[in-house]
């Protein structure tokens, strides 16, 4: 065992982990990176240090192969990333773990789900993959909480399950982005030391890590600082201190920015307090319980802060925090104790105290779709201010917060700093007496930091305004007057700074928060559900080094087309679907529920329709007639008309579709037989449809009539016509709408949702960023979309049986042909649907375009080119190519061909073989045109 | 609830709309170009309906039925053998097949009255029925006007005069017009509103409201009017330069009165948009959830067929809708040109409806922003 080696010079000898030559990177018309000259030594611990958007996660991206080189060249691990073979071969060495907390996790899928499905990515068989996330889950301390979905741990755990799933292949080159943002010290240390422990033990891998913490970069063995795209330079940290001459790696890259952004830069000096000037109580809380069901999120939390204090609040995301400061705003009402702003108890109802209150919330938070001034405008008048002295207010603050240039500029377009500022005057406007600020400069850089920081302490000292503020910075925390330190709902400890450290007898602030919450953790002993497992882990992490020792290397295949790889994307998505209420009802009862829509509501079928009669002859003949028309099924007859004023009202208002109006002297007329009498029908045409068929009724009526009493009349010599012509209506004889179009909305939407889960599927990963596991791992093209394809394809064919069932049990559909022929085909057919819905997402990069997108590909061609209303044989022009190309149309044939005409394969086979090429066609075209790699 | 922070809020959400290029789109692509294309593309019935006759018969007569079929209502017509006759029906190629027996002329002039057979595939319900009758009178028309030099004509001695009222050409166009601007109205009642609070949440702002003093039926009400407020004058300005101006179609009643029922509908709807919202959480499963809720509150509200065709359970349940009413008010306003004497149960039943969905989606709305 080599252990850490501290000499660079011990293995400078080694090739380089990656090599990067004139490199840049554009998002659009931002430069990301821009001409990067890089050689990263292996075998070391190297960090890229800079704030949030200088480019240390492009770069990374691309180390990882998850993003295309646009210009230069980059080698990783000898070869040239922009390979696509050197990237297949190399990209099961290389663990990539991408920004934001569990960015690459399944949050629905639990902790074990996580990493098998990680381990069955790089092709592990069962017994490997349970040895190996077994103990991993044990090194991690992870393993009491294997059952728990990974969208309900908090912010440390899951960086250890990213490691986990990162660490699942054994890398030599190990990417995190990031991994400590946004997580508490504690977790913070034991994630470093659960790093160093497995370097230790292989001592060969690389690792490169991008930070925002400086104090964590300290301990690392190479950095890189990063400003603006550029490199602003690079060596060991204590190079980078004596290059610069300072004291801290803060300062020293600050020291190493350019010119003008140091320019008006100062250290922060907040002055002391002026001791007793004003020392009555801005906020004080009592008790302070929130639980939700069976979580308390905040217990029992209890302080008081004097008007015009700083007061820090620090803790790991998802402490409880931000549930206090709501319940100090008052927007959660309080489960237990009591929260007093300014002696007032804090009535959630009671929004009179919410004047004297500013906020600003983690993220930013103002309208992005109006000016700065509109969005001061609108605040300011939220609050009530007098309208009169608004625009000198705004121009007052605009003025103070450096604003003025920026008035009519749309936040967006803002840096991030300006927007800080801005969220800070916003939350100004009323001049309140207590602003309440979540995290108000994560992200931001160092020096905008400090200006920031120069405000409040202005705000504090002058105008006697009470901050209470919650920043993970320890630098931040040490400028407040006093901080109370959070954990798992419970305020650890309250006191200044100077205290703290002081009572803990710890270098800093930093050690003497950790030592703190390494004494609450051993009170809790037993880990409780929904918080840190810290003891279990602290211990566990020892363990680690022995852990990866025991492994075998892990089997690689470099198969093309790999069943376990693929099956690893099919269960993947299958349990998430499973966990997804609204998707899984859209899946599996959204076709029924449109098929009973459409079943009925595609009706062609007019019947009850109302009509009366308005009979100014009122004789047996022309009572006759009415009754024709009454004993018809399609009509109902209400109420005789009485005249004109009531046969325009009846009409008017609906209630009538037909009426009839009988002429004075009709059965005289009839009978004399030498003049022609004429009966007027009236009918309803605001839905013409409907009207038409009801001419086509009143007329056959008519016609009937007339000849029954010609024969009445005449005899049956009158009758016989000059020929007959017998219509026969096939395969539908009761010519009943629903016959004819239930059999032919199963293709629809067979088309219609598969194709758009599918699709989903696919862009859902996009838009949430897991998208990244197929770009690093060894995954290929096809076994991503069958795998994805899979699951989908078995809720169509549940849906067929569901569809074929409801049409025959509840629309009662007779089923006449061949049923194995019907389902040969919608397996074909479903196949082709869930394919198009593929191929669709690769163009699609959001869900709600995904949505929208795939509704229209594929309800046009399927309802108007596909014979379901209009036959193939009808069309013309593109519709009727559409129509010879869509599987619809030959789905329909076969699914009208075997409910109602009683066919079989011998004579669909010509419409089956359409269907077997479309699927593999669609499936190939979507697996070209998909990219391996983010562009 | 104070008045003018709702005015403040309201004004607020029409300036995000205004700077959202793709809702901007979507409102005036729906109440132009697809009331335009919807009105000017309904399509007739029968078009190009396919034909196959089977000739047995080879006289003047038979000939003068085939050639009398043709583009557009049909085909122009195969001539089949009898044996290809069931086959090409089973692949659905020929909709229609018409067999003229051997020697149906010599038996017409005989006066021994042959019978043609219409074989016709009614699985497809549109050409079916309509393409029947067609088939049959010009059949008819094609026979008597051949008898005709034989013969001179008999008289009927009772005729029908057939008038239809409201439209009295029985355009489709009209027709769908109308329906286009209702289904318009109520898509974009439940999209904007419905947008607008996820995109809120989305961004955090909800949340930045609630710190304010602003309660949440403040939030909620602003939504509510400014959202309706801009479907309705999109609706008036569609109806009257898009429906009356480019389309020419004749509106009977007092258009005033239909937007104010437009104004109970989307007073509904939008509370709908809110509740749909808060159901969903994310933009995505709010696009799922419209699927599944826009489709049965069109196609079912009697808008695009009458509802005196479905089952009487399907007509009880949509009564609970506000599209039914507002359909039904539509309609006997629009073209009926009824007035409020008529439709005054239909703004009743809205106004019920919408005062129910809207405590209903302020008890969800308060939920959803714990």
């Amino acid at each position: 065992m080599s252990g850490l080696s501290d000499e660079p010079g011990a293995r400078g000898a080694a090739a380089p982990v990656a090599r990067l030559e004139a490199v840049s990177l554009a998002y659009g018309r931002t430069q990301a990176l821009d001409d990067i000259h890089l050689t990263i030594p292996s075998g070391r611990m190297v960090g890229l240090i800079g704030p949030d958007g200088v480019g240390k996660s492009s770069l990374l991206s691309l180390l990882a192969g998850a993003h295309v080189v646009q210009k230069g060249r980059v080698e990783v691990l000898g070869g040239d990333i922009a390979d696509a073979t050197h990237r297949r071969l190399s990209c099961p060495r290389i663990a990539y773990m991408p920004q934001g907390l569990g960015k690459n996790l399944y949050p629905t899928l639990s902790v074990f789900e996580n990493v098998e499905f990680f381990a069955r990515l790089f092709g592990q068989d069962r017994a490997e993959r349970e040895r190996r996330i077994g103990e991993l889950l044990r090194a991690t301390g992870l393993d009491p909480f294997a059952e728990r979905p990974a969208g309900k741990l908090s912010g440390g755990m899951k960086q250890k399950l990213g490691l986990c799933c990162a660490l699942i292949h054994d890398p030599d080159l190990l990417i995190l982005d990031e991994p400590t943002t946004g997580v508490d010290p504690l977790s913070r240390r034991q994630f470093w030391e659960l790093i160093d422990d497995i370097r230790r033990e292989r001592p060969r891998m690389s690792v490169i890590v991008a930070t925002a913490y400086m104090e964590e970069a300290q301990g690392f063995d190479w950095l890189v600082a990063m400003d603006g795209g550029r490199i602003l330079a690079t060596g060991t940290p204590a190079e980078l201190l004596q290059q610069t001459g300072t004291a801290t790696l803060d300062a020293a890259f600050i020291a190493l920015l350019p010119e003008e952004r140091r320019r008006g830069h100062q250290q922060v000096v907040i002055p002391p307090r002026p001791t007793g000037a004003n020392n009555d109580i801005a906020i004080e809380a009592e008790h302070l319980t929130m639980r939700f069901g069976t979580f308390t999120a905040v217990d029992d939390v209890s302080f008081r802060i004097p008007r015009g204090e700083i007061f820090g609040f620090l803790g790991s995301n998802g402490c409880g925090k931000t549930t206090t400061m709501k319940m100090l705003t008052g927007l959660l009402p309080a489960t237990e104790g009591v929260a007093r702003l300014f002696g007032h108890v804090v009535d959630p109802n009671d929004i009179e105290v919410r004047r004297r209150v500013g906020y600003m919330s983690q993220a930013f938070s103002l309208y992005s779709e109006l000016t700065v001034r509109q969005n001061f405008d609108l605040h300011a008048r939220l609050f009530r201010m007098p309208p009169a002295t608004i625009p000198a207010r705004i121009d007052e603050m605009a003025r103070r917060f450096g604003l003025v240039e920026v008035m009519d500029a749309l936040p967006d377009a803002l840096p991030l700093g300006i927007r800080q500022r801005l969220s800070l005057a916003v939350a100004m406007i009323h001049a309140p007496d207590m602003l309440i600020l979540d995290e108000p400069t994560s992200g931001v850089d160092p020096i905008a930091r400090d200006a920031f920081w120069q405000m409040l302490s202005e705000l504090s000292r002058k105008d006697n305004v009470t901050i209470f503020v919650s920043t993970h910075f320890m630098n931040e925390a040490e400028l407040c007057d006093r901080i109370s330190l959070m954990h798992a709902g419970k305020v650890l400890v309250s006191d200044t700074p100077a205290a703290i450290v002081e009572k803990r007898a710890t270098r800093s602030l930093e050690e003497a928060f950790i030592a703190y919450l390494e004494d609450a953790i051993r009170e809790q002993q037993v880990p409780a559900p929904a918080v840190q497992p810290g003891a279990a882990e602290a211990v566990a992490a020892k363990s680690v080094a022995e852990a990866p020792s025991s492994i075998a290397p892990p089997s690689q295949p470099r198969r093309f087309f790999d069943l376990r790889r693929m099956f690893a994307y099919t269960r993947r998505e299958t349990l998430e679907l499973r966990r997804d209420p609204i998707r899984a009802t859209l899946a599996i009862l959204g076709s029924v529920i449109l098929m009973f829509v459409v079943g009925y509501g595609i009706n062609m079928d007019v019947e009850n329709l109302s009509f009366a009669v308005l009979d100014r002859d009122d004789t047996t003949l022309s009572r006759d007639y009415a009754l024709q028309i009454a004993g018809s099924r399609y009509f109902t007859e209400k109420a005789p008309i009485r005249d004109y004023a009531d046969l325009d009202r009846r009409m008017r208002d609906g209630e009538l579709s037909l009426a009839i109006e009988i002429p004075p002297g009709f059965g005289r007329d009839v009978a004399r037989g030498h003049k022609t009498v004429e009966i007027a029908a009236w009918i309803d045409g605001a839905m013409p449809t409907r009207a038409e068929t009801v001419r086509g009724y009143v007329q056959g009526m008519h016609t009937a009539w007339l000849t029954q009493k010609a024969r009445e009349l005449y005899g049956d010599a009158a009758i016989i016509g000059d020929f007959q012509i017998a219509i026969r209506y096939r395969y539908n004889p009761g010519i009943e709408s629903l016959v004819a179009i239930v059999p032919a909305v199963i293709p629809l939407l067979l088309m219609m949702i598969p194709a758009m889960l599918a699709a989903l599927s696919v862009v859902r990963e996009k838009e949430l960023g897991s998208i990244i596991n197929f770009y690093v791992t060894p995954v290929t093209r096809m076994e991503f979309l069958v795998g994805k394809q899979m699951p989908y394809v078995a809720l169509g064919m549940l849906n067929f049986v569901m569809l074929v069932a409801f049409a025959v049990f509840a629309f009662r559909v007779p089923f006449t042909g061949s049923l194995l022929t019907l389902s040969v085909a919608a397996l074909l057919y479903v196949f082709a649907a869930t394919g198009l819905g593929l191929l669709i997402s690769t163009f699609m990069s959001s869900q709600i375009a995904a949505i929208f997108g795939t509704a229209l590909i594929t309800l046009i061609p399927a309802v108007q080119y596909s014979g379901m209303i209009d036959p193939v044989s009808s069309l013309e022009g593109a519709g009727a190519f559409i129509g010879q190309i869509y599987p619809t149309a030959y789905f329909v044939t076969i699914a009208r061909g075997t409910f109602s005409k009683g066919l079989g394969f011998q004579d669909l086979a010509g419409s089956l073989v359409p269907l077997l090429i479309a699927g593999p066609v669609l499936l190939g075209c979507g697996a070209a045109f998909l990219r391996k790699q983010a562009a | 609830m104070r008045v003018a922070n709702v005015v403040e809020l309201g004004i607020k959400e029409l300036r995000g709309l205004w700077r959202d290029p793709m809702l901007l789109v979507l409102i005036v692509y729906s109440f132009t170009v697809s009331i335009y294309t919807a009105s000017t593309a309904m399509p007739e019935t029968l078009n190009r309906a396919a034909i196959g006759i089977v000739d047995e018969d080879q006289s003047p007569v038979s000939a003068r039925i085939v050639t009398a079929f043709y583009p557009p209502y049909f085909s122009v017509p195969s001539l089949i053998s009898q044996h290809e006759m069931d086959r090409r029906m089973d692949a659905g190629l020929d909709t229609f097949a018409l067999d003229i027996p051997p020697n149906f002329q010599r038996d017409l002039l005989a006066g021994r009255s042959p019978t043609i057979q219409l074989n016709v595939d009614a699985t497809r319900m549109s050409q079916a029925f309509s393409g029947g009758g067609y088939v049959q009178s010009i059949v008819s028309g094609e026979v008597s006007e051949f008898l005709n030099h034989y013969r001179g004509d008999s008289a009927v001695p009772v005729s029908l005069v057939l008038r239809s009222r409201f439209n009295q050409e029985l355009n489709k166009g009209w027709f769908g017009a109308v329906t286009n601007v209702i289904s318009s109205i109520t898509m974009l009642a439940i999209v904007l509103t419905g947008a607008a609070l996820i995109r809120e949440r989305e961004h955090g702002t909800i949340e930045h409201l609630l710190v304010m003093p602003v309660t949440p039926t403040e939030i909620m009400v602003s939504k509510v009017w400014s959202m309706g407020l801009v479907v309705l004058v999109a609706s008036a300005v569609s109806l009257i330069f898009v429906v009356q101006g480019a389309l020419h179609v004749p509106i009977n009643g007092s258009l005033t009165l239909f937007l104010f029922g437009a104004a109970l509908h989307l007073f509904a709807t939008t509370c709908m948009g809110i509740f749909l919202a808060t159901v969903a959480g994310s933009m995505p499963q709010f696009g799922l959830l419209l699927m599944l809720v826009l489709l049965p509150l069109q196609v079912l509200s009697g808008g695009t067929t009458p509802r005196e065709s479905m089952p009487q359970i399907i007509q009880d349940i949509m009564l609970a809708a506000p599209n039914t009413h507002f359909v039904m008010l539509a309609q006997a306003i629009l073209f009926r040109g009824a007035g409020l004497d008529v439709v005054w149960p239909q703004f009743l039943a809205l106004l019920v409806i919408a005062s129910v969905l809207f405590f209903f989606s302020l008890r969800r709305f308060r939920k959803f922003l714990r």
